[in-house]
């Protein structure tokens, strides 16, 4: 009973995931039209609600073109790594406390994996190997090179994401998440313990996930198309996917770790049912991480592309000191409070 | 009975077929017409030139040298981290010791100049000599 209620559990949060992404790319389209003072795409389905149906339909039926010159099976591998790792950060968030249905006390998370916090930063980890192996396998200069900046961009903003989560640790004292969540009921939320520390984390989760101020990797003018040139039909539109599922879980985390992920002020003392309760929450967490993607997708319509030697120094002289700083902050306020 | 871990693989699982699944669907609706002109690497609509595998920048292996000392001070950090609020000032000066020696190497790679992306040419004599008798293009 127990491993169906997680299969059914892993089966609706990668629906529901999944789904997310395809209407995620509509919602930017949408956006960028708007920002832009175009109309965007509006004409499949009730304004355009079923534009994401249609782009996944023409990439099932579009030829795939491997390069002779390609390494075919890592070429084929790429992609898959991509995707599976950037779907699967999403099994350590909570995304409510617990939930009563039928007579079974379903806890709103998938796995309460007690080492969450590193479970996310080895996978961020493990999201560099999609990218690099498909720059190697495809046999291209502007592939290789997208690949290399991208790896060395993704591990200069990876220590400033992992020193920005020591702050975090420091003032809960766990790595599991839904401590972390349950750490900031009220309005203890950790945004306002850790400003600081939030704000480079999520510069970081910018860089992490390839978006605009940080999209180099794919830098249309100079490299085409950086590591994903040589691939055509539903393996580019694995890595697209991965992309904005990236941005999803990366959201998530940003959500979790530091705007109280399900929580809502009042809401336990409120003396609502329990299982209403339950449904609030999960729309608390819903609606926050909605508020972060659409942040991001206008930053991504406002900001201009950093230039490469930009991006290092910021990610080297400033963000990396800025929040080992913050660190040794907040180890020493917690001393002297405690 | 699953442990936590156990859902994480089951999660890595059924995300695994998922994947297989569009894939393999893809494999049967799509068209194959491949000819040799549609399978040449992508060059801007030239034929390639050369081996992709350039000689890229070193500059690439200097900063995952960087990145792995801190990822590993990062990985000393977090044990830390965890049990900071029950150790206080001991563990408080013992980890600003161990932040200020790492600090130093920090500061010895911005000097040096390995942060910075942008560098000028260095002075090599010998290459530089060579530079001055061929306009044409310059040797690194």
């Amino acid at each position: 009973m127990e491993i169906l209620i997680s299969l059914i559990k892993i089966l609706v949060v990668m629906l529901v995931l999944l789904t997310c992404v395809a209407y995620l790319v509509l919602v930017e389209r949408r956006v960028s039209a708007f920002i832009q003072n175009r109309i965007g795409p509006n004409r499949v389905g009730y304004k355009g609600l079923l534009q994401p149906v249609a782009d996944v339909l023409k990439l099932f039926i579009k030829e795939d073109i491997v390069p002779k010159l390609a390494n075919k099976p890592l070429h084929r591998l790429a992609p898959i790594i991509a995707i599976v790792v950037s779907l699967s950060t999403i099994a350590v968030v909570p995304f409510g406390d617990k939930i009563n249905l039928f007579g079974y006390e379903i806890k709103l998370q998938i796995a309460s994996v007690n080492i969450g916090i590193l479970y996310v930063l080895a996978l961020t980890g493990l999201g560099v190997y999609g990218i690099a192996i498909a720059g190697w396998a495809s046999n291209n200069k502007y592939s290789l090179l997208g690949g290399l900046r991208s790896c060395a961009q993704i591990i200069s903003y990876e220590l400033s994401m992992g020193i920005s989560i020591i702050g975090v640790i420091l003032v809960t004292s766990t790595l599991q998440l839904d401590k972390i969540v349950e750490f900031q009921h009220g309005w203890r939320w950790l945004i306002l313990l850790q400003p600081i520390g939030f704000i480079t984390f999520f510069v970081a989760i910018f860089a992490e996930t390839n978006r605009l101020p940080f999209d180099l990797p794919e830098a249309e003018p100079e490299l085409v198309g950086g590591y994903h040139t040589e691939y055509t039909g539903l393996k580019f539109g694995l890595f697209f996917l991965a992309e904005y599922a990236n941005m999803i879980t990366g959201s998530a985390i940003v959500v979790t770790l530091y705007l109280g992920g399900w929580q809502f002020p009042y809401l336990q003392s409120s003396g609502l049912p329990e299982f209403w309760t339950s449904i609030i929450q999960v729309g608390t967490f819903a609606a926050k991480v909605g508020a972060v993607l659409l942040f991001m997708v206008i930053i991504r319509w406002t900001v201009p592309r950093f230039r490469y030697d930009q991006l290092m120094d910021l990610g080297w002289k400033f963000m990396l000191p800025l929040s080992i700083a913050n660190v040794i902050v907040t180890a020493f306020i917690i001393y002297l409070f405690e | 009975m699953l442990t936590d871990f156990g859902r994480v693989l089951l999660f890595f699982i059924i995300a695994g077929i998922f994947v297989t699944l569009g894939l393999v669907t893809a494999w049967i609706v799509r068209p194959k017409r491949p000819y040799p002109d549609k399978l040449t690497t992508y060059e801007c609509g030239e034929d390639p030139v050369g081996s992709p595998w350039v000689k890229y920048n070193i500059r690439f292996y200097v900063v995952a040298l960087i990145f792995l000392i801190f990822e590993v001070e990062i990985l000393f950090l977090f044990p830390w981290a965890l049990v900071y609020q029950d150790l206080g000032l001991f563990a408080f000066i013992e980890m600003v010791i161990f932040l200020v020696i790492l600090f130093v190497g920090y500061a010895y790679v911005w000097v040096r100049g390995d942060l910075d992306w942008d560098r000028p040419e260095p002075d090599i004599p010998f290459i530089t000599s060579l530079n001055k008798n061929n306009p044409d293009g310059t040797f690194r």
